[in-house]
């Protein structure tokens, strides 16, 4: 497939999207209105009478009738303002930008580690069945679907932290002597190795073991089993028979004929397993104090604060759209007959 | 401030620089003599306490930046823990100040060294604009302005540069104290005009993020949902050098994480903790608990007067008769806090918050309910709010079951957090719910007045008896050696329990646990950490 032909697709999925993302934009809107609460109320304050709650009321705009309100919503976002989350008192755009990275660290982290384990694991659980690995990957995968994630999280803490003392204070993502890197990607790992500061990039690491290893573990089951279950599936296609018998060695069928082909399933999981990260994320941030988007999200609805609900779930939604992108494009890349008959 | 400057203070300040990669390893103990690590479970999302929106948490940071005109001195409570004193208003940024014989006219003399951060001395305009700001802006400062009589800027004159006059529209006793509540803060308004604009007049955007006081700590770095930084304020005039040159504020969501952190010694200050933990914490060695009884607070069960069988005076009463206090004294309050039942039948002190005469009486209830038109019982939803469920669902469940007994069938309401405030106290409909209250200033009348007047905020249940309004209307403003404030409170509070629309389970306690290594904690009615005290044991 030329270069050319593949932009385009590219780009008619990149239109395909925008559809998809002002619907969104108008559910939530809608839903947002319709979260129980009255936000003028709640953030007028706790002495606030009737006339600086109808004050509180005007200042978010929230006393004209809803088209209007969406209209400006729309504008508003048209040139780049999400509005102020009251909650927070920052910016909703200020906040997705700093816990964005926060989350995405941690969620991309937990999920190269994941992958770095499971996917071996399958494989040799594949490969030789019914043998210890097998049963070390088929016990590791219950553990990990068994385990509650705040569970895993608060038991990490209670051993690691609590009791040895080896991990470290569980106070968010860089101990309370340290100063965050300069910020490049916002990742404080990445910015503290382009800063050059191996004394921060290892304290931030320091501080993501153990919510990564709480997440992994969550996310190690799926990845394992579907790497399992697909190379079983492929090992025993007739093509790996075929490649087999015309006497290619072990090694090059394993990875050129089986493995290729069971990575597609591997990599639509990982897509999934992504946004079940995102959301596992709350309670992960929540116990290790971590200053991410999922627990930003929830305390904006718990308090009905309409700007950041709205600006949490429109930063899923590109987010969730530009993964299924990025999907297919590796697709094709890993099977060029992906898209062909489209 | 740049980072490697940071690091380095703190480590040259504490142990040293050779010690620089072993930073993680830095329990509160090592860095204590210098720095103090508070924790809590909010967020701060403002600088600026003025500022429509700005939360509870964020309130410490008017005490701890901001100077106001006077303070509260301190007195040591029972237990030897200290507290804020109502009774004794202390100099702050006034160095004296003067009331004239009538009452309306208070003139304050400002301290002559007093500057702000930027080095500009504070004079009575800064206070004059800051006081018009607060009664400007509209919301929670201006209602909090309210109650000491403060309304209109005109009320405010910069007589000089160092003479303060206020003009009361008559006398009250709860003007001096208003003026020590986290409200009234002296801000610097050559700095803030410098930033307002048409649309926003008060500078409120620019506060919102860059304080500007006088006040004994200054904020180095705020991060937005992650922490704040207090650096001492070395030229701070207004009291006694804080203990502590840096304290760094941190938000732990996780109530069983912030639990971990303070037992282990990596904080110095874990701020409300739970009734549980405070009693379970209070046994471990290298930790300790202070509980303090919340002033003027009291967790109740309320009756709405809206609700038919809740409009009998005797079926209001046989409930207070049916609820299970001890119990839930134990398992909802873990035994902190302080009883408020089972008094005597008369009213002989004006001690607020004070026992009812109600206590655990099932006989008395089906007496009093079987003269009513419910003997036979009703139906009811008891409403507690999602964000007070800790104390409130047990209470609640508890008090269904006494209900039971007498034939009352409670069927169990949450409401989440957001939601509460409009329904329960804006729009008071809830016909029988779980509520608490506790009034800034310090006097019965001032509770009584936001409890118990029809249409006032607090009053949640529509109690509406005109004796009381008098009462409340005659004693709010007079001072508490008039030989009618007495009888007049007495009255108050026999009312309040003959009426019992409002039934009191326990004054809660404010918890807070403490590394050894650090002293000086004191109570505050705002129930906002108060750094400038703390200081290395």
């Amino acid at each position: 497939m030329s270069l050319a032909l593949k932009s385009r697709r590219v780009g008619m999925r990149l239109l395909q999207a925008i559809p998809t993302v002002f619907g969104i934009l108008v559910v939530c809107f809608l839903l947002t209105r319709a979260l129980p609460g009255d936000p003028a109320a709640y953030f007028a304050g706790q002495m606030a009478d009737q006339e600086s709650i109808e004050a509180v009321r005007k200042n978010l705009g929230l006393d004209q009738p809803l088209p209007v309100q969406f209209v400006d919503y729309v504008g508003d976002l048209a040139q780049g303002d999400l509005g102020t989350a009251i909650s927070t008192g920052q910016t909703v755009s200020a906040e997705l930008a700093t816990r964005l990275p926060a989350s995405l660290e941690l969620t991309l982290g937990a999920l190269l580690l994941a992958f770095l384990i499971a996917v071996p694991l399958g494989v040799m659980a594949a490969t030789r069945p019914n043998t210890w690995i097998d049963h070390l990957c088929r016990f590791l995968v219950t553990a990990g679907v068994s385990l509650p994630i705040f569970f895993t999280g608060l038991a990490l803490m209670y051993v690691f932290y609590y009791l040895l003392g080896w991990a470290p204070a569980p106070m968010g993502r860089l101990d309370i002597f340290y100063l965050p890197p300069e910020s490049v990607t916002g990742f404080y790992t990445i910015d503290a190795l382009i800063a050059g500061d191996w004394e921060v990039f290892r304290a931030a690491l320091a501080q993501m073991a153990l919510p990564l290893v709480t997440l992994a573990l969550f996310v190690l089951a799926p990845i394992a089993r579907m790497t399992r279950a697909a190379m079983l599936q492929t090992l025993g296609s007739d093509y790996v028979r075929t490649a087999r018998a015309a006497g290619l060695s072990g090694c090059r069928v394993l990875i050129t004929y089986a493995f290729r082909n069971a990575l597609l399933p591997v990599v639509t999981t990982l897509g999934m397993v992504f946004s079940f990260l995102l959301g596992a994320n709350v309670l992960v941030e929540k116990v290790f104090a971590w200053p991410g988007i999922g627990s930003f999200a929830v305390e904006a609805l718990v308090v009905s604060d309409y700007a950041a609900v709205q600006g949490f779930v429109l930063c899923m939604a590109l987010l969730f759209v530009g993964l299924n992108l990025l999907i297919d494009v590796v697709y094709t890349l890993i099977d060029p007959r992906v898209g062909e008959e489209a | 401030m740049k980072r490697r400057e940071f690091v380095k203070g703190v480590s040259a300040l504490s142990l040293g620089a050779s010690v620089l990669p072993l930073m993680k390893a830095i329990p509160a103990q090592a860095a204590g003599q210098d720095t103090a690590v508070v924790v809590f479970g909010g967020t701060i999302n403002s600088l600026d306490i003025h500022r429509s929106g700005t939360n509870r948490d964020s309130y410490q940071v008017a005490i701890n930046c901001y100077d106001r005109l006077v303070t509260f001195g301190t007195k040591t409570l029972e237990d030897g823990s200290l507290s804020y004193d109502y009774s004794d208003v202390q100099p702050e940024l006034a160095e004296s100040w003067h009331l004239s014989d009538d009452g309306t006219v208070m003139t304050f003399q400002l301290r002559k060294d007093a500057t702000f951060w930027d080095g500009k001395p504070v004079t009575a305009h800064d206070v004059k604009w800051s006081f018009d700001r607060a009664v400007s802006l509209g919301g929670f400062p201006t209602v909090q302005m309210k109650a000491g009589r403060f309304t209109s800027p005109e009320q405010f004159e910069a007589v000089d540069d160092k003479t303060f006059r206020i003009t009361l529209p008559f006398a009250s006793k709860l003007s001096l104290p208003d003026l020590a509540t986290p409200i009234p803060i002296v801000i610097n308004a050559t700095v803030a005009r410098a930033h307002a604009t048409d649309q926003d007049p008060w500078a409120t955007e620019y506060l919102h993020r860059n304080p500007a006081g006088s006040g004994a700590f200054q904020i180095t770095r705020w991060d937005p949902g992650q922490q704040l930084v207090y650096t001492r304020n070395e030229d701070w005039a207004s009291g006694p050098q804080p203990g502590f040159s840096r304290v760094i504020v941190r938000e732990i969501p996780a109530q069983s994480t912030r639990r971990a952190l303070i037992e282990r010694g990596n904080v110095s200050v874990s701020q409300n903790i739970p009734n549980k933990d405070a009693r379970e914490l209070a046994s471990k060695p290298g930790v300790k608990v202070v509980s303090t009884p919340i002033e003027n607070c009291i967790y109740s069960l309320c009756t709405n007067l809206n609700f038919e069988p809740f409009q009998d005076k005797r079926v209001r009463q046989a409930i207070a008769w049916a609820i299970p206090y001890q119990s839930i004294f134990e398992q909802a309050a873990y035994q902190q806090g302080v009883p408020m039942w089972g008094g005597s039948s008369s009213v002989d002190n004006i001690a607020w918050p004070q026992r009812s005469p109600y206590d655990y009486n099932l006989e008395k209830a089906r007496e009093l309910l079987g003269q009513t038109d419910y003997k036979d019982g009703f139906e009811v939803p008891l409403s507690f709010s999602l964000s007070q469920a800790d104390w409130a669902e047990p209470a609640a469940l508890l008090v269904q079951q006494g209900l039971g007994k007498i034939g009352i069938k409670a069927t169990l309401e949450k409401i989440p957090g957001a939601n509460w405030r409009t329904i329960a106290l804006v729009e008071k409909k809830l016909p029988l719910h779980m509520e608490n209250f506790g009034g800034w200033l310090n006097t019965p009348d001032y509770y009584f007045f936001w409890a118990y007047i029809k249409g006032n905020l607090f009053n949640s249940y529509n109690y509406d008896n005109p004796e009381m309004a008098r009462l409340v209307e005659q004693t709010l403003d007079m001072p508490m050696d008039d030989p009618r404030y007495a009888p007049n409170v007495t009255r108050m509070i026999e009312l309040a329990f003959d009426d019992i629309p409002r039934i009191p389970l326990w004054q809660p306690t404010l918890n807070v646990a403490l590394n050894a290594d650090v002293q000086g904690y004191e109570y505050w009615f705002h129930r906002q950490m108060d750094v400038r005290p703390l200081k290395p044991a």
